[in-house]
Formats: C-alpha cells, structure tokens, sequence
C-alpha cells in the first residue's frame, strides 16, 4: 500500500471537479467544496486538475506514506506537518518513505486539500471520483476516510536524490493565490428568477447586513443567520437548483446551496453565487460573518474568466518550474 | 400556460440556464418538459454539458470556459448561450415525447413499515384496506428525479389519501413510500424525509452497480401492487434481475 490512514479525521473525502450528466436521476454533482484550492493544490504537483484529491476537515485525518511521494496541500490552513515539522501551504513538497503527515492545529477556512502526484489509485464512478456519501458510491468505497483505509499509488517516483536522507524537502516556489479576487470579503451574487419576491426593503437589506453562517453548515449547505421578507409566500413546483444557489426559507432566512446539494428545490432561488467566489464561501464556518454584494451576471461571466485566467498562468508556471527543477536536480549529478 | 409555445429562459448560475414553461404540476407540461430534455440529450446545443427535466422545467448546464473560446469576445456567452436556446425552442419536438414504460412496483403495506397509516386513517376517516385500495388502484406519472438518486416524484394520489407533509424530516428506511400533498415517491436511500409513510417496496430503486443506476426516470407510468411481508421478504432475498416490474410500452 501507499497510503495509509493512521487515525480518522471527522470529514476527510476523495473528491474533484464534479459528476455532472446524472443530474437527470437525481445524482448531484458533488466534487470538492473549494474547486479553485484543488485544482491549485493538483497544479503544484505537476498533475491535471482533474485529479482526484482528499478533502480534509479538521479535526483531519493522520497519513502515512508508504513511498516516497510529492505532495501539495492548500486551501485551509489546519497546520500540517510531516513527522512532527511544519511545512508551508500552496508549495510542493517531496516526502520520504514512511513519512507521517497531520494537521496539528486549526488556523483558518474550513477546508484543507491534499495532492498526491504518484495519484491515488481509485475507481470512478459515474465518470468521477467524488465521494457521494448519500449515495454510498464514489471516492474509497463511498464513504470518508477511516482508520487503516490503505490507498495505493498510481505511479512510483524515485526522489532519492533530492532527499538525501532528508525527511522532506519544500520546492522553492509558491503558488500565487492571492489573486485579487480571494482577497475580498464580499461576496459577489447575482439576482435569481425568484429576486423581485424579495421586499424592497430586503432586497436593500441584503447588501447592506452581516449574515453569521449558522450551525447548519456543512457540504450541503449553509444556513444563515437574519432574516428578509417576502411579498407574499411563493410556493414553486420542484425545479433544478446548483452549488450557489441562494434558497428563501418561509421563516424568512436563507439557505446557499452548497457541493453536495440536491439537485431539484422548491423555495424561492432568490439569488446565486457568482462561481467565482464559491472558493471564498467554501472556507467559511459556522459563525463565520460574510456580506454581499450586488453583480450582473455578464461581471459574474468575466470574473469567472479572469479566475480560469490565472489558474491556466499557474499551471503553466508549475509545470515548467517542475521541468526546470527536474532538469537542474539531473544536471547536478 | 394559455399559450402552449409560450416558456422563459433564465439563469440559475452563471453556467446554468432554465427553460421554463410555468410554475405548475401538470402532465401535458411536464411532457413538453421531457420532450425538450430528450431533443436536447440528443442534439446537444454546443457546451453543454448536461440537461436535467424537471416539473415544468430543463435547467441546461454549459461549459462556458470552453464556450468563451469559441465565442468572438465581444459577446457575452450568457446572451450567446440565450440566444442558442431561443433557437432550441423554435422546434416543435414532435417524435421527442417519451415512449412511456410501464413500471409496476410491490409494495407491503403492513403497519411495519408504514409508519404514518394510523395517522393518516385517522385524519381522513378511512380504513387501511381503503387506503392501500385509493394508493394501488392507479397509474402514476413520474414527473422528475430529484431530491435524492432515483427519488421519483410521481402524481397524482386520489383526493381522499392527499395528506399534507410532516412538520419535520424524519430518519425514512430505504424503499420506503410515501406521500405527500398529490405526490407519491418512494426513497430509493436511508434518508431524512418530511413524506407521510404508508408501505416499502422490497425493489432496489437505486443501485451504484448497475449501468442504469434507477428504477425508474421522468416519463415513466408507475403502478403500485400490494404484496404481503412474505412476499416482500422473498422479493428482498431473491437476487432479481434488474428491470424487475419494467413491462415495457404501456
């Protein structure tokens, strides 16, 4: 085995993009909570974002690594260390056979992701690797990670000479995500087909209050502290909602629509996410305060772009980073 | 929905469009429904990466990092993607209606598993027996998927078992029927659920293995048999090819 669980974290999943095209019988897409943190996480260690990653909570789970492996982890920051040493987020890092990774203390977000490049060696389902707990299908047997869950690799690497009887070595470059977009606080939504239900005093309310994100958060969805008001009560037939979907409950508070919601809802979808600033949502918790702000959807569109944008430019600069260093570690010796 | 032509595209994110045919239960307009996600699944407008039927709706969802590719960039892929489905809905889909199956489904209408009978025979004066006979006695319309994998709401229950849904979800046992206002449905899992329970059937509705992962998909007709708790224990234990109950075209 590769990979071995050590000890259980409370939610950690094998996740990535998404299941879409099942929609049709009720199967919601899923994937990792963070898309933009996965992907870079996947990036740093050379793979396609596409690759299947773990999503960790905290408390998360305890790995040991059964041969040497690069790994990258990003997203939140639960203070991870390999036998007992800190190691940086958004950097990749080389570890030796028999390395321990956990993730000591909770710093801050929500969600803590971690790329493995010798790739997790798991089958899809339904054309994606995402954990669908409801269903009990997907990821490693449908189900988190559990104590002595073993995973095998993909490939296996041989990074002796970069180790050299070193624990772990850090590559000397850094993700850059402090893209001008996941520095802001607001977070950007667009009005949806239910919008003018809204009072005008909510629909004024709504960008100018703090909305905690209440105790009833987690991949499904986050239920929010505040209420607005309705013109009259709205009863819709069942229709199609998405991750970032802005539900009005009848008692006045709202519900986004988180991963792994369901794919059909009858309450009012009064606004949604611009997918751009779903990342932003996704490292939020319980008792979390966030704030809105007004965007047109051809701004939600563009800033959907400039994010893709700059995850291609990243891309582009690990692979050739990797190539270089590969090539430099090579000439060396 | 006077007008039979007359529908509404709007967005449900930023890479998810809807098109509307009003906010109602109704079969001729769930058909229309059906029959534009049948056309679509098999004339893909370009980008897209699934359509989904609904009540009375298809939400279409697109890759639009892919669209803004081949889109000239001064033209918004949300007012492209509009005007594709503008186009979509020129068709009269005529030939896309779906062929309906006839689904038949046992159910063990014993107190054992249908938790909410005594509530409900108390509330609308009827007996057990008349309630399994109002439940039985008619083909249902499945009118979407949703809510859960393979969870089937179907319609529409007889006036006199319409009950209203309970206050708050419950845990609900996988095969579990239930009802709720006109809908009837079955949870294909283990779930917590709001609908009035009054039997199980001993069928898989939801199986990861199979190619086709649901018993059953919108469009289908469905009719419910009862069958006694032996029977639903030799149902349950006898490895049943998949289809089980499917008698094709109605």
């Amino acid at each position: 085995m590769s990979l071995k669980i050590i000890k259980a974290g409370i939610l950690d999943t094998i996740q990535d993009c998404g299941r879409y095209g099942f929609q049709y019988l009720g199967i919601n897409p899923g994937g990792a909570m963070d898309r933009f943190a996965a992907q870079v996480v996947n990036m740093l260690t050379g793979n396609e974002s596409s690759e299947p990653v773990i999503e960790l909570h905290f408390p998360a789970s305890i790995f040991l690594f059964e041969q040497e492996t690069m790994i990258a982890v990003g997203g939140a920051d639960f203070s991870a260390t390999i036998d007992g040493e800190d190691i940086p987020l958004w950097q990749p890092v080389i570890i030796a056979k028999n390395s321990i990774l956990q993730f000591e203390k909770w710093r801050k977000g929500a969600r803590c992701y971690l790329a493995i490049k010798e790739k997790l060696n798991i089958h899809k389902w339904l054309g994606s690797y995402s954990t669908n707990i409801k269903a009990a299908s997907g990821g490693l047997n449908g189900r988190s990670l559990q104590k002595n869950d073993a995973i095998n690799f993909k490939e296996r690497n041989d990074y002796k000479c970069f180790l050299r009887d070193k624990d772990f070595v850090v590559l000397p470059w850094k993700a850059d995500i402090l893209w001008k977009e996941t520095a802001i606080d607001r977070i950007a939504i667009v009005p949806g087909n239910e919008w003018e239900l809204l009072t005008k005093e909510s629909r004024r309310k709504i960008f100018r209050d703090f909305f905690v994100i209440g105790s009833l958060a987690d991949r499904m969805g986050y239920r929010l502290q505040g209420t607005l008001t309705a013109k009259q009560n709205c009863e819709l037939v069942s229709s199609i909602v998405s991750f970032g979907t802005i539900q009005l409950l009848p008692n006045g508070e709202l519900i986004i629509l988180m991963a792994d919601h369901q794919t059909a809802g009858g309450y009012p979808r009064i606004a949604y996410v611009a997918s751009a600033h779903l990342p932003l949502l996704a490292q939020k918790q319980p008792g979390d305060k966030i704030q809105f702000r007004f965007m047109e959807q051809e701004h939600a569109e563009e800033l959907l772009f400039l994010q893709q944008q700059h995850l291609q430019q990243l891309q582009n600069a690990c692979k050739f980073r990797l190539e270089e260093f590969y090539h430099t570690a090579h000439a060396g010796h | 929905m006077e007008n039979p032509a007359s529908y509404k595209i709007y967005f449900i994110n930023d890479s998810a469009a809807a098109i509307d045919f009003g906010n109602v239960i109704d079969k001729k307009i769930n058909a229309k429904a059906i029959a534009l996600y049948n056309y679509l699944t098999q004339h893909p407008v370009e980008g897209m990466i699934e359509a989904i039927p609904a009540y009375s709706s298809v939400a279409i969802y697109f890759d639009v990092l892919s669209l803004r590719k081949k889109i000239p960039s001064h033209k918004k892929v949300y007012e492209w993607i509009q005007n594709k489905l503008n186009q979509v809905m020129l068709n009269e889909f005529t030939g896309f209606e779906t062929t309906t199956r006839f689904v038949r489904i046992p159910v063990c209408y014993d107190d054992e598993f249908a938790i909410d009978m005594p509530w409900i025979a108390e509330q609308k004066n009827l007996t057990r027996e008349e309630i399994v006979l109002l439940h039985s006695s008619r083909q249902y319309h499945v009118y979407m998927l949703g809510f859960l994998p393979g969870f089937s709401y179907m319609g529409e229950v007889d006036e006199r078992i319409v009950v209203p849904r309970k206050p708050e979800p419950m845990p609900i046992s996988a095969g579990s029927v239930g009802i709720a206002g006109k809908q009837t449905g079955i949870y294909p899992l283990n779930s917590p659920g709001g609908w009035q329970i009054i039997g199980r059937t001993p069928l898989k509705m939801f199986n990861k293995d199979n190619d086709e992962p649901c018993l059953l998909k919108a469009g289908d007709s469905v009719e419910f048999y009862s069958i006694t708790i032996d029977e639903f224990n030799h149902i349950q234990n006898t490895p049943s090819p998949r289809g089980e109950g499917v008698r094709g075209d109605a």
